[in-house]
């Protein structure tokens, strides 16, 4: 069987860097075919088909090679991912469906207050390295709420620390099921129905045959498919735009000229609005008075400390080989990410600059409406209902009060709106697809290894044996895969508002006990329960309140700000009630001190 | 492989008091300069306004250098005192 035997395993370990150089040259080869059969008149959706069935096949191929039946292997890979892959499949299972494709959008309508995002979503890696990995790793844990039963003892602790996981995590997963069937749907012209359970399926072929080995593997290569998707079609516009060929460190005079811009067409509400669409109000860097500032600040909170709590992230570094690589791989983790972010808002504003500028050939604001309203790009997307023009004041130009657009759809549309070639929109929806696949993967692992190793193994049946636990890990898989594809259809929430409450349900129950169980040796048993209890019913009935308008936001903590309200009562909480009752036995406290040196033991065994 | 109390106590005090350092950085560039991005603006970096160009690159920046730095230094704090893990 492949990768079975040792010395397989290890000889596959020693060439990664060949296998996935071979790879991606591979994957730019049929970038290139599918330019050459654009160039020789195939069809868009010919080329958006080859580009989601092709990508979907070779992650196929990587699950199928990578499938096991050991339980080291599918809980954590093995402990043998080397530190920069596990770098780039970290960044793979962090970057979901919304940072791909809503972030730059969200940018480009949110102004100031919505950079929380992209500080949050990478300050939380600072968090996650000095307070969290390391120390996790050391620990030898299979799942956060491994973790958490061990440090705190008792089946209490541990089944509390699964359900927030559960829904924290089951939250963010329809997320990405949505967007897996959105884009499936509309590269392949079938139904968002359908498209659901294709993603699904391509989702399950990953995971469920080599477990987070399978998965481990899988992400790295959809990590090169969509960094290249999302970097190409920026340096190409770019380029052709006429914006420096590496726009990310130039782009300062276009900010300064869309600020003009603003102000010279006025960001004034639509006469009519659309509903699901909008116009731009918000200017594009105004941070305005201290509530913005807060705004933003509180939900970058938010964000830094869900990163740092997200189960399907941590778990992620479990799979190194050490504690000194797990650190490492934080650091690549981040610079991964790092490529991403800092191209979104450089994509937001040259995006916003070519729809606005006069001066660029591109733009259609104050242009005529009859002209604006045949250009290829505007009928395309008007016609599946994401974008509108309206000339609701009936005076033939159209205003950028008149330009309705769904926030979600500013990096799907670029390539045409600069007016590129269709291979390019191909590319961007594979990365898309690879992003809310890789992401999703991740989740559904991270619930099914909890569900399985937490619930039933150590609480259940603690006697079961092998062959057992990976039959429950993977019906339980299949089960929550379902599911969530049922609840996904229904299309509940936009793609990033249940993204961001999943890691508000994260930072709400588990931040603190996470922090505290190796930080305080004084933490106990009480503690953590009272802080995982009362962080995450606080939290959820803060949202519920706000969510349903039963009660003003309080200081603008809104629906994707309750992590702050969460946290601050687990905190109270957990110190409160831990300062009250006994402190933790000799041995706890030692377990703690173990947990403090790399070297050593893992605290739980390398099969447990 | 045992390591003694007073071993223990040292590396935890250097390796807690990075920390500290690390976090405190990471306040000033997750949290304060973000909040202050109004007053930034008035100055120019790269020809962008200060406050916009933290937000949208030089905190992403200063994050990375501050998890390669810690992960520096943590590793010589580790093998000083013997208990690096490779």
């Amino acid at each position: 069987m492949a990768l079975e035997s040792t010395e397989k395993r290890s000889s596959f370990i020693d060439n990664l860097g060949k296998i996935y150089l071979l790879y991606t040259l591979g994957f730019l080869v049929f970038f290139g075919l599918m330019a050459v059969l654009e160039r020789m008149g195939a069809s868009a959706q010919t080329i958006g088909s080859g580009f989601l069935l092709f990508t979907i096949a070779i992650y196929a191929i990587i699950g199928w090679l990578s499938r096991t039946a050991e339980v080291d292997a599918y809980y954590v890979a093995g402990r043998e991912v080397p530190a920069l892959y596990n770098g780039m499949a970290t960044a793979a299972d962090w970057m979901s469906g919304a940072s791909f494709v809503a972030l730059a959008g969200g940018v480009y309508f949110g102004g100031y207050p919505y950079l929380g995002y992209i500080i949050g979503w990478t300050g939380g890696y600072v968090l996650v390295n000095a307070l969290m990995a390391p120390y996790l790793r050391k620990f030898g844990c299979y799942t956060v709420p491994d973790f958490i039963g061990t440090r705190y003892g008792g089946n209490f602790a541990r089944v509390f620390a699964v359900i927030i996981l559960v829904v924290a995590s089951f939250t963010y997963v329809t997320a990405q099921i949505n967007a897996t069937g959105t884009i499936a749907a509309q590269t392949l012209g079938i139904s968002f129905e359908v498209g659901i359970w294709l993603g699904l399926m391509g989702i399950f072929i990953c995971s469920m045959l080599g477990g987070m080995r399978g998965v481990t593997w899988t992400q790295v290569a959809q990590y090169i498919v969509l960094i290249i998707a999302y970097l190409v079609p920026i340096i190409w516009m770019s380029n052709k735009q006429g914006f420096g060929i590496i726009p990310h460190f130039s782009y300062g005079d276009a900010v300064a000229r869309v600020a003009e811009l603003e102000a010279q067409y006025g960001l004034t509400a639509a006469l009519q609005p659309i509903a699901g669409l909008s116009v731009l109000t918000t200017p594009h860097n105004v941070p305005g008075d201290t509530m913005n500032a807060w705004k933003m600040v509180s939900l970058s909170i938010c964000m830094m400390a869900g990163t740092a709590s997200l189960p399907h992230i941590l778990m992620r570094y479990f799979t190194t080989p050490s504690v000194r690589s797990a650190r490492r791989s934080v650091g690549w983790s981040l610079i991964f990410i790092f490529l991403l972010y800092f191209s979104a808002p450089a994509l937001a504003t040259l995006t916003k600059l070519q729809l606005l500028d006069p001066n660029l050939a591109t733009s259609i604001i104050g242009k005529s409406f009859t002209d604006v309203a045949n250009l290829e790009w505007v009928k395309h997307w008007t016609s599946v209902g994401m974008l509108a023009v309206s000339d609701q004041n009936a005076d033939g130009i159209l205003q950028l009060n008149e330009f309705f657009m769904r926030p979600d759809i500013v990096v799907l549309a670029t390539p045409e709106i600069a007016g590129l070639p269709y291979v390019i929109s191909g590319l961007v929806a594979a990365g898309g697809l690879a992003a809310a696949m890789s992401t999703a993967d991740g989740l559904l692992l991270a619930i099914a290894n909890a569900l399985s190793h937490d619930l039933y193994y150590k609480i259940i049946d603690p006697a079961a044996g092998t062959r057992r636990r990976l039959t429950v890990a993977r019906v339980l898989l299949l089960f929550i895969g379902v599911s969530a594809a049922l609840v996904a259809s229904l299309k509940l929430t936009g793609i990033l508002g249940a993204v961001a409450w999943a890691f508000n349900f994260a930072c709400s129950g588990l931040f603190f006990p996470l922090v505290l169980g190796i930080w305080w040796k004084r933490a106990n048993t009480e503690g953590a329960i009272a802080g995982m209890v009362g962080g995450f019913l606080a939290g959820s009935l803060y949202l519920y309140l706000v969510f349903n308008k039963m009660i003003e936001p309080w200081y603008g903590m809104d629906d994707i700000r309750f992590g702050i309200v969460g946290m601050a009562v687990s905190l109270v909480a957990m110190v409160g009630v831990s300062l009250a009752t006994r402190e933790p036995s000799k041995e706890v406290q030692d377990m703690v001190d173990e947990v403090r040196v790399p070297s050593g033991r893992t605290i739980l065994g390398s099969t447990h | 492989m045992a390591v003694d109390t007073k071993t223990r106590a040292l590396h935890w005090e250097k390796t807690r008091n990075l920390t500290y350092i690390i976090l405190a950085l990471w306040a000033l560039f997750g949290i304060v300069l973000p909040w202050f991005a109004g007053s930034l603006n008035a100055y120019s970096f790269l020809g962008f306004p200060l406050g916009y160009y933290l937000c949208v690159q030089g905190s992403l920046i200063a994050f990375v250098a501050l998890i390669w730095i810690q992960n520096w230094r943590q590793d010589a704090i580790d093998d000083e005192f013997g208990v690096g893990d490779e």
